[in-house]
Order: structure tokens, then C-alpha cells, then sequence
């Protein structure tokens, strides 16, 4: 990244007037001060106004009483307290937490076996890569949709099973707490599995071929194989898309929220974190500062998992 | 795609090495196996596409169809596009596509332009104060968008522009992410085309448009690609600042489809379908530079 202007005239030996002079520009990447300044004022200006100030007053409204039409006063932890008597807040948590735990599997193994199924040149290949891409690009809002029509009553799930006569019952997918947010979950890994396939299919790229050369003169079948050369291979990989899964799973919205109905559920239980923000921190009654509050919290959850990835990916980068 | 075909020679199965001419039994294993992977293959294209292909053939789906026969029928025995029809009369999907497009097109601008002219400047001018200025960049990236959203709102609540498109666009206006991907696409190219440069005169800014853009073409094209996507799938924003019918952009709008039409689902069908086809034809013609984004590190959380 620094150019180097000083070695290249340093290695071309005793300085004549000439160098001396390429040199005094080449340090110089402008002659004004204020234009790197001018370069960066649009992107720094919206950084600073929509992200980094408003992190800022979201840690001071978070001791605040605010509401969305009344400034509120400092009053110290009691947002923080009342959280925690707080059911809903429980819900959310619990919700977001159990999402984060039970997709982040999925997302870690799955996608990696999709990645060899479809990696190398076989026929049909580059179709199969697409089709496996094409939910990611989907927005969370036409998923939901999609699946609600899928999981409803008298969905296709439903009738497939009904005609094999799996059930008696319709299955209430979209209406049972636990069924609605497991039927999240399962929508949440449909969307992300092509995403994560294509990382994977990076990762596998660099693995070195003659691991597999050898591993096929050991006379290991394909599943020995791809525990002892392929996971092995991409072990940093995984632990990339374990955070990212998990940052991910933690924040989710769109899906919860159109499968039922942006009612966060029968009596909210099927809530999370980003919906409970939602909720308290809009509308006209909003309660600006409480929602400051669960959105600190979120903010630390999530701040130690980006932190965590970071980390991982420095450590990748230095190899 | 080159880098991944090479394992071709490690996956594929062609039984065309010599020691496998003596081991006819290994060979069937190998067309089992290779079955197997069709197999496997069969079943995530059904999982993943199936549902796509289903909502297609509701949304065809007339009166003469019983939607809930048993066994389920792909094809409509009475296809139609009166669903289609339906859905663009009572609601203005036509207007949501719009302003989707609106606020996409303000969005791969403003990261394009404004990502490009940041990250040169970190990455190939040297000044005072770079530190504090990626340090903001990085800080920016660690910053969860839910976790400020309510004081997002309040900013553009204060600018006077809730309800507004430009209220949607401008907090994504200008994303760390695409600045700092710029910045490292910029530190990748060699030093000495800017001491070539330097030394005819050129001052930043020619060094920038004629020297520099045109090397990394290929990433802004990811930047855009990220963009757009990026803004059309937004969803949390949009259903924040936008409370006037007129001004919801298609996620907002479509997701009220969910109440309007629980009990037909031939309708819900016929407005995602529609929501779809822009971004499938956007995929398809793009398709090789979401896989390069997403391999160059476009990671995005």
C-alpha cells in the first residue's frame, strides 16, 4: 500500500540533481492539502452522519427516559432494569439466541457439502451453481412470502404430506410458536446456503490437489476423503462462516417478520432482537431511549462476534 | 470459474488412470458414486428451485384449477394471467418497482462514486490524518445497522426526510464495506504507475480518473453489483421511514401483500413472481461477477 518512493531512489546509488528533484515530487502525492480531504468528504460525511454519530447518540439515549416527541432526561441504568424485567425482552433474546444456535450448524456443514457436489467441471455444473445462488439474491421479504404460501394451512407442505398420508392434520407451520420459528429457521437456511456454497467453493479451490491424489491412492472412498482433506482444508473457512452465520442469525428480521404477518407471533412470542427494536423504537408512540437500550445490548452481542471475525481474519490474511 | 474447474481432475470421476484398468469392482464404485452426486445434486435443485417453480405455476393458476388437490398439480389445467392482472389493479406494484429502481439507481451511484474517490484516497494519497480517516471506515464496518436504526431515524426524521426516497438512500448511501474494498483494490496496483505519473505531472485527480479507475474497473462493477442488490432487498429501513403508500418501495410493499391476500394464494404468487423477474434477469445477465465479488472478500455480514 505505501509507495516507496524512497527505496527506488535510494537503490539507484548517489543522488544527482535529477533524482533529487523526482524525488521531492514523488513525496508529494498532491500539491493542496485539502484534496485527500476533497476525496474523502462524501463517503466520511455519510459515515459519520448515519453510522458512527448515530452509534454515539444511541449509547446516550440508552440512559435516557426519551420518546420519539419528548426529549427525555438521564436516568441512569433504569432502561437497563426494566429489560430485564421485561418478558418480551426475554422472548426476543431467547428467540435470536436459539436462531443463532440452531442455524449456525446448518450453515457451517451444509453449504461445504453443496460446495463439493457442485465444484469441478462436470456437466451441468455451472447450472447447478446458479441454481443453488439464485435464493440469496432473493430479498428476505418475497422468501417469506414464498414460504408462507408453501407452509400455509393448505400449503404445498401440507398437501404433499396429506396425499402420502404422513399426517391426519394439517401442520401448523405458520401458527404454532415453536413450528413458526423453527419454519424460520429452515426458510433462514434455504436463503443462505448458496452464499455460503460460494465462499466454500473459493475455499476448496486453493486446497491442494495432490492431498486428493493421495488420499485416492490410500484407497479412501469419498466420505473418508472429504473428512480428512477437504474439512481439514478449509478449517479457517469454516470458522469465517461460523461468525458471519452467527452475526447473521442473531440480527435476523425479514423472514420472522413476513411469516406472520409483522405480528411477531400470538402474543409475541416469536419476537427477536431487530423486531423488538423495530417496534419500540418506531411509530409515534416509539420509546426512543428504551429502544436505545435493547439496541446497546444487541450492539455488544454482536460487536463481540464481528470482533471475534476480525481476528480470524487477520490471522487468515497473515498466513 | 478456471481455479475451480481444475479440481475436475479430483472430483470428477472419469476412470481414465491406468491403475484403475486392474480394479473393475472400484470402477462401479466409482459410477455408484457418480450417481449418488446426480442424485444429491437432484434433490438440492428441487429444494431450492422447487419452491420457485411452484409459486410460478400458482400465480398461472385459474378458476377451473382446484389449488388444493390431492395429489398437488404442477401444471395449471387452466392457466391464466388474470392474477397478473389482478394484482397490478389493486396494488400499485408498477409504482413500487419505480421507486425501488429510484432509490437502487441513487444507491450504485452514490457507493460507486463516492467509494471509489474515499478509497483511492486512503489507499494512494499520503496526508495527515489517514489513520483517523480509516479508522472511521473500519469502525463504520464493526457497526451493526439494526443497533442504530432508531438513531438513524431520528436523524432523518430531524432533515425533514422521512417518507422520502432520499431518506431511504442515504444511509446506505455511501457503505463502509464498499470503501474499504475499493481501498484494497487501489493498494493492489503497483507503485510505479503513479511515479510514472508523478513524474509527468499529474496532479491527484488526473492520476485518479485516467490512471487508477480504469485498473480496478472490475471491483467497482462488484461495488455496483453489491448496490443494488444491496437496496432492493432492503427491507427494515424502508418499512421504517416510509409510512405514505405512494412512496413504499417494493419490499414494503410487497410485504402487504401478506395481509391484502391471505386467502389467495394465487395472488401473493403472481406479486412475488413479478417482484422476482427484475432481479433474476439482473442475476443472469451479471452472474459471473457475483461469484467473483464474493470470492474477491466481498463478504458481507
Amino acid at each position: 500500500m505505501s509507495s516507496s518512493p524512497d527505496t527506488i531512489a535510494r537503490r539507484e546509488g548517489a543522488p544527482s540533481r535529477r533524482d533529487v528533484r523526482t524525488r521531492q515530487q514523488a513525496l508529494a502525492t498532491h500539491r493542496w492539502v485539502a484534496t485527500p480531504w476533497l476525496f474523502l468528504a462524501p463517503a466520511l460525511l455519510v459515515i459519520v452522519c448515519f453510522v458512527v454519530g448515530p452509534f454515539f447518540s444511541t449509547v446516550q439515549l440508552a440512559f435516557t427516559d426519551s420518546l420519539l416527541l419528548k426529549p427525555g432526561e438521564f436516568v441512569g441504568l433504569r432502561n437497563f432494569e426494566r429489560l430485564l424485567g421485561d418478558a418480551r425482552f426475554g422472548t426476543a433474546m431467547l428467540n435470536s439466541t436459539l436462531y443463532m444456535l440452531v442455524v449456525v450448524p446448518f450453515m457451517v456443514f451444509l453449504p461445504l457439502v453443496l460446495a463439493t457436489l457442485v465444484s469441478g467441471a462436470g456437466r451441468f455444473m455451472g447450472f447447478f451453481r446458479t441454481a443453488a445462488y439464485l435464493p440469496v439474491i432473493m430479498s428476505p421479504v418475497i422468501v417469506g412470502l414464498i414460504w408462507t404460501n408453501l407452509l400455509a394451512r393448505q400449503g404445498l407442505v401440507n398437501e404433499v404430506f396429506g396425499t402420502l398420508s404422513v399426517i391426519a392434520q394439517p401442520i401448523p407451520f405458520l401458527t404454532d410458536r415453536w413450528l413458526l420459528l423453527f419454519s424460520a429457521m429452515f426458510v433462514t437456511i434455504w436463503m443462505g446456503l448458496g452464499y455460503y456454497m460460494v465462499i466454500y467453493l473459493a475455499a476448496l479451490a486453493n486446497i491442494d490437489p495432490a492431498l486428493y491424489d493421495a488420499a485416492a491412492m490410500d484407497g479412501a472412498g469419498r466420505i473418508r476423503t472429504f473428512f480428512s482433506v477437504t474439512v481439514p482444508g478449509v478449517r479457517n473457512t469454516m470458522g469465517l462462516i461460523g461468525i458471519l452465520s452467527s452475526v447473521a442469525a442473531f440480527r435476523v428480521f425479514g423472514e420472522v417478520y413476513v411469516l406472520t404477518g409483522g405480528t411477531g407471533g400470538v402474543g409475541g412470542g416469536n419476537l427477536t432482537m431487530t423486531m423488538l427494536i423495530q417496534r419500540e423504537g418506531t411509530g409515534l408512540q416509539a420509546q426512543t431511549g428504551y429502544a436505545a437500550a435493547i439496541s446497546l445490548v444487541m450492539f455488544v452481542v454482536l460487536g463481540a462476534l464481528l470482533l471475534l471475525q476480525l481476528i480470524l481474519q487477520q490471522r487468515q490474511a497473515n498466513r | 470459474m478456471s481455479a475451480l474447474d481444475t479440481r475436475a481432475v479430483v472430483t470428477g470421476s472419469a476412470g481414465s488412470r491406468p491403475p484403475r484398468r486392474h480394479r473393475p469392482g472400484r470402477r462401479r464404485g466409482e459410477a455408484a458414486s457418480r450417481a449418488g452426486r446426480y442424485i444429491a445434486l437432484a434433490v438440492m435443485v428441487i429444494v431450492l428451485a422447487g419452491p420457485l417453480v411452484w409459486q410460478l405455476s400458482l400465480s398461472l393458476k385459474g378458476d377451473g384449477d382446484d389449488l388444493y388437490a390431492r395429489p398437488p398439480q404442477l401444471i395449471p389445467t387452466d392457466p391464466t394471467l388474470q392474477n397478473y392482472a389482478d394484482v397490478l389493479d389493486r396494488v400499485p406494484v408498477l409504482q413500487y418497482v419505480l421507486n425501488s429502481a429510484i432509490v437502487a439507481v441513487m444507491a450504485i451511484v452514490g457507493n460507486v462514486v463516492g467509494a471509489t474517490l474515499a478509497g483511492y484516497a486512503l489507499a494512494r494519497l499520503r496526508f495527515r490524518g489517514r489513520p483517523i480517516a480509516l479508522g472511521l471506515v473500519v469502525a463504520a464496518l464493526l457497526i451493526p445497522i439494526e443497533t442504530v436504526i432508531i438513531s438513524q431515524f431520528l436523524v432523518v426524521r430531524g432533515l425533514g426526510l422521512t417518507n422520502t426516497l432520499i431518506g431511504v438512500v442515504l444511509p446506505t448511501l455511501i457503505a463502509a464495506l464498499n470503501v474499504l474494498l475499493m481501498r484494497n483494490a487501489f493498494a493492489a496496483l503497483p507503485d510505479e504507475l503513479d511515479q510514472a505519473a508523478l513524474v509527468d505531472g499529474a496532479n491527484a485527480w488526473q492520476r485518479f480518473r485516467h490512471i487508477a479507475v480504469p485498473q480496478v474497473k472490475g471491483v467497482i462493477t462488484v461495488v455496483a453489483i453489491f448496490a443494488f442488490v444491496g437496496s432492493w432487498n432492503d427491507f427494515l429501513w424502508p418499512l421504517i421511514v416510509l409510512s405514505d403508500e405512494s412512496t413504499f418501495t417494493l419490499t414494503v410493499g410487497l410485504n402487504r401483500l401478506r395481509g391484502t391476500f391471505t386467502d389467495d394464494p394465487t395472488l401473493i404468487a403472481a406479486g412475488t413472481i413479478i417482484a422476482l423477474i427484475p432481479i433474476i434477469i439482473f442475476f443472469a445477465t451479471l452472474q459471473r461477477f457475483f461469484f467473483k465479488g464474493l470470492e474477491s472478500g466481498g463478504l458481507k455480514g
